[in-house]
């Protein structure tokens, strides 16, 4: 009678966990840890990267150039068959000008081993000279295959970077993924292998440099603090120098070599912008005609000014109060720093300061979507030449889908937003603004799609998009600029203290 | 306000489905997808008079005649977006964009009867079991590889059928008997369960006293009657009854299907070509027949050289034995929460000893067990062995090597998601309950997957004998896919299809056991 009863209590003790239990939409997919979530997150993004690649890619189809797929096949084949100083230099069996290698040692070695692979399979793809313009079903496989090895580390659904890598065509994760590794070793106390590992991106893409301010600057901030900051400093410089050492290994018996990479890694003569990237120079060259006003080499300094100058903020703080919050706020702006005033900026840049936006985005909801939807925006009119459309809308869409999960924390700020019976006229006038430039981004998207622009402006809508999204960046960087000042203000010695 | 938050996630659900839909639009596509499109044309440009008699191409209208409109209906829009998709001679294996998104997305949005039947399903469910099962079927690899890939407009069909188990469910007989009259106008193959819904409206709507139960019965009877009318009337009228019936029943098609079915048939050759095997060697004279399985041939001459020659009488009676003890049940007791498990029992039947069929009739069955596969623990077990081997042995329709990598991702992120959501549901907590109401039901803790020892330590957990299964499915592919082209090379190319068939097939005849004996043991 009395194990009944007890029987009987425990079922309803489970009742009542259970009902309380039941109210978390989310519970079943968490429950067993973040182990079991984090797997089936991945084996759902490396789903949606399979099916991106079924999709067209960069230059498919279009001889005599083709695109950043044939790129990337190409420096297969110019590994493979010609040896490691000429991979650079421009000789009769490697015409620089047919995608020449514009990456440093370390891309160079990922084709090696990646044209190794693909020669196993299938050598006709990466013979020199005559599979230029090999488009078959198994190198575009196995390259695909082997791009999706690399996935682990990163915030896997981003669909920029799924776009660009597995649609377009191109090997960022590989750079990025490294970056993550050397800002998780950052956020875990572990600077000599962070250095490494940002070394290791730095000498892949060399685009990893947008991130350098912000190492440099926390890393120096940190050493300053010690007892013995030169010892810090020193054994910092000598792990990056041993690092970079040991990739460029090839090119350093001589300065021409050297120079020779370097001067394949930074294209002046390409000028201070293509395209219509959203980036200052770029928008604003529809008012000051900058390539018309200053040649190549004053403008080389402009921009080298320029970004440093909008750098420094960020630097200084975190040299005065490192952190890791700061360090992630500093990784955002200098980045931003990078793609708003650099010289000869990517529409694909826009993955650099998404990384950083996306590792704070608990802490930044609405403005890591912004920067999602705008980095996205900005890109379409290339996805659009790269007939990528469908998967743009679906990987947007899907993007959307998940950050407003329901029951979930997408959009909801984390704190309770103050109870304002009053009526805010700035938050409205805010609310209002936001909500109109984003119809008209949308609407900019079907215009794009199904009109045709005037003939005196055959890019009239690029230049629309390139504005908008403009506008959207400068606004940002200032606000994560401000952010992260404000964060200067609110450390107290105590949390200085606990850093060391 | 409750129903509406969770008509939203549902919503949340399907569009998640959708986006990774609308990223496999470019994939690999059967000679299916020409096969809609021509009945596009087909109904499009042709009279009604002509939609079965109608031989410009070789893939001939053999579905009944709501189908016909249902293609009918479609084809309006296709006409408005590109003439050339419905056009009947100029349309012969148009495979530009148009008609590729076209069809595509009409599959997509006629997923959406399959959401609200699922939606009516589990609008009473609690939250976990809710989200459970909308995971199950809106998520399911096996739907998304069969509509979507290999193209097929299965959701929709399911759609109907599901509304109907959730009509009978709330007791609403007359409405889930119209439902499935209409369904079987839609796809005759779901006739399978028709004598199980036969037996239960009987039994109980119609059995309520003389004169209740008669006119009862005539409302049933001139419901279906009324719309077996509505879909035949027309071509009884043209006098093609005969030509329709010739179309959707072709009997001259073989026992198996060129790539045999996972269900008893395939133990059925495999042991008449092991008894012919052995008889040769003891100096028997054995006739090879022409029409052998692993040719892929199908004929009516016997392929098969020992043992009796099988004809659709004998597997129509076979099915029906099968379904005997289904029949005594719903006779006997006709509950409306065992409907689910009846349906998806005859079909189950059906797949398993039914004549020539598609092993893509598996989706018939599995998808109404996912109704029921939350309601326990050993249901569970069930449903997770039962989804993995059917999702498996559908593998082999996409053959590509770009669909590769997709259909293992789909298999293995469904079997992760119902590992997590079944551990949710039936964790420790729960297992005090589960050991009550399994020593409730008596002494049927004795289950093939040991599950004794799991109740007792609680939660969900595979035996080692379902482990060992899985793990020998992990065996099968690898075989399939790279051992065999490696070890053997062009020789023997059956062997992997007939090893991925007779490996499925086990699990299936385990999936039968264990829902017969489920219903057997059920008071």
């Amino acid at each position: 009678m009395g194990k009944k009863k007890e029987k009987k209590e425990i079922n309803e003790k489970v009742d009542v966990e259970a009902v309380e239990i039941e109210d978390d939409t989310w519970w079943w997919l968490t429950h067993k840890g973040i182990g079991a979530t984090f797997l089936c997150i991945s084996v759902f993004a490396l789903l949606v990267r399979v099916a991106v690649s079924l999709h067209p890619y960069s230059g498919a189809g279009s001889p005599p150039k083709f695109g950043d797929y044939e790129a990337q096949r190409h420096w297969m084949e110019i590994t493979l068959n010609l040896p490691v100083l000429e991979w650079y230099r421009n000789s009769t069996g490697n015409d620089l000008s047919y995608w020449g290698l514009d990456y440093p040692p370390l891309t160079a070695y990922q084709s090696y081993f990646h044209g190794l692979f693909l020669r196993f399979f299938d050598p006709d793809s990466v013979s020199l000279f005559t599979s230029r313009g090999y488009e078959t079903y198994v190198g575009c496989h196995s390259s695909r295959k082997n791009d999706c090895a690399w996935h682990i580390a990163m915030l896997l659904l981003n669909p920029c970077l799924i776009l660009i890598d597995h649609g377009h065509f191109q090997y960022n994760c590989i750079s990025l993924g490294l970056t993550v590794a050397a800002i998780a070793a950052i956020l875990s106390q572990r600077e000599l292998l962070a250095s490494c590992l940002f070394t290791l991106a730095l000498s892949h893409k060399q685009m990893s440099v947008y991130y350098a301010p912000a190492f440099f600057s926390h890393l120096l901030g940190k050493c300053l603090r010690r007892k013995n900051p030169i010892h810090g400093v020193a054994k910092l410089g000598l792990t990056v120098l041993g690092t970079f050492t040991v990739v460029w290994w090839p090119y350093l018996h001589s300065t021409d070599a050297l120079l020779g990479v370097l001067s394949r890694l930074a294209p002046f003569e390409r000028g201070i912008y293509e395209d219509y990237v959203a980036n200052f120079w770029c928008t604003s060259s529809v008012i000051i005609k900058w390539k018309r006003l200053f040649s190549v080499h004053s403008l080389k300094f402009i921009s080298l000014t320029a970004t440093v100058l909008t750098c420094l903020p960020s630097m200084v703080q975190q040299v005065m109060a490192p952190s890791s919050r700061g360090f992630l706020y500093g990784l955002l702006n200098s980045s931003f720093a990078f793609y708003l005033f650099s010289f000869q900026v990517h529409e694909k840049s826009i993955l650099l300061p998404l990384l950083p936006a996306s590792l704070l985005a608990l802490e930044e909801r609405r403005p890591f979507k912004w920067l999602m939807f705008y980095g996205l925006f900005s890109m379409f009119p290339l996805l659009c030449r790269d007939k990528l459309v469908l998967p743009y809308f679906a990987l947007h869409a899907l993007f959307m889908l998940l950050y407003h999960a329901p029951c979930g924390h997408g959009g909801r700020p984390r704190n309770a937003r103050p109870n304002n019976t009053k009526f805010d006229y700035f938050d409205s006038f805010k609310t209002f603004m936001n909500g109109f430039i984003y119809l008209s981004s949308f609407i900019l998207h079907i215009v794009y799609l199904t009109m045709h622009p005037p003939e005196k402006f055959p890019y009239l809508f690029e230049a629309i998009i390139m504005l908008i999204c403009f506008y959207q960046f400068a606004l940002l960087a200032f606000y994560t600029n401000v952010k992260q000042w404000s964060l200067l203000e609110h450390s107290t010695t105590e949390e200085e203290k606990k850093l060391i | 306000m409750e129903s509406s938050s969770s008509t939203r996630q549902l919503l949340w659900f399907f569009a998640i489905a959708v986006c990774v839909k609308l990223l496999l639009i470019p994939a690999y596509h059967s000679t299916d997808f020409e096969v809609h499109r021509h009945w596009l044309a087909l109904t499009h440009s042709l009279p009604l008079s002509n939609w079965y008699a109608d031989e410009t191409s070789p893939w001939t209208l053999d579905y009944p005649p709501f189908f016909a409109c249902f293609e009918r209906f479609l084809s309006i829009f296709a006409h408005y977006i590109d003439p050339q998709i419905v056009d009947l001679h100029n349309g012969l294996n148009y495979r530009a964009n148009s008609a590729i998104y076209f069809l595509r997305i009409s599959v997509i949005l006629s997923d959406l009867w399959l959401l609200y039947g699922v939606c009516r399903l589990t609008k009473n469910a609690d939250v976990k079991r809710r989200n459970l099962i909308w995971v199950l079927i809106v998520w399911s690899p096996a739907l998304v590889m069969v509509d979507h890939l290999h193209f097929q407009y299965n959701g929709f069909l399911l759609g109907w059928l599901l509304l109907s188990i959730s009509f009978l469910q709330e007791g609403k007989d007359l409405m889930g008997g119209f439902l499935f009259a209409v369904l079987l106008c839609f796809k005759h193959l779901f006739a399978v369960a028709a004598p199980v819904y036969f037996v239960y409206l009987l039994r109980h709507y119609c059995w309520k006293g003389l004169f209740r139960g008669f006119s009862r019965l005539s409302v049933l009877g001139a419901v279906v009657v009324a719309v077996f009318a509505a879909a035949y009337g027309p071509f009884l009228y043209h006098g093609q009854i005969q030509q329709v019936f010739n179309r959707m029943f072709p009997f001259g098609r073989g026992l198996c299907h060129a790539y045999w079915a996972p269900n008893f048939w395939v133990f059925y050759i495999i042991l008449d070509k092991v008894f012919s095997f052995f008889l040769k060697k003891f100096g028997f004279s054995i006739q090879i027949p022409a029409a052998s399985f692993t040719g892929g041939l199908v004929g009516d001459s016997s392929p098969f050289a020992v043992l009796p020659k099988i004809s659709p009488s004998t597997t129509l009676i076979m099915v029906l034995l099968a379904l005997s003890p289904c029949f005594i049940k719903a006779w006997t007791n006709p509950q409306p929460r065992m409907v689910a498990r009846w349906i998806a029992y005859a079909y189950t039947c059906g797949f398993l000893f039914g004549w020539h069929v598609h092993e893509k009739a598996s989706l018939h069955f599995v998808i109404p067990l996912a109704i029921v596969a939350v309601q326990s623990l050993e249901d569970a077990k069930h449903y997770f062995m039962l989804s993995i081997v059917s999702c498996y042995s559908l593998f082999p329709l996409l053959y590509e090597g770009q669909e590769y990598p997709i259909k293992v991702l789909l298999l293995l992120l469904h079997s992760i998601l119902m590992w997590l959501g079944f551990s949710t549901k039936f964790t420790r907590a729960s297992a005090p309950n589960t050991m009550v109401t399994a020593k409730k039901k008596g002494a049927q803790s004795k289950s093939i997957e040991s599950s004794s020892p799991a109740a007792e330590k609680g939660g969900f957990t595979i035996g080692w004998v379902g482990k060992s299964y899985l793990l020998g499915l992990l065996l099968v592919e690898i075989w399939g896919q790279f051992l065999h082209p490696y070890l053997l090379g062009d020789k023997f190319p059956f062997v992997p299809l007939m090893l991925i068939s007779t490996y499925c097939a086990f699990g299936i005849m385990y999936s039968w056991i264990w829902q017969l004996r489920w219903i057997i043991s059920t008071t």
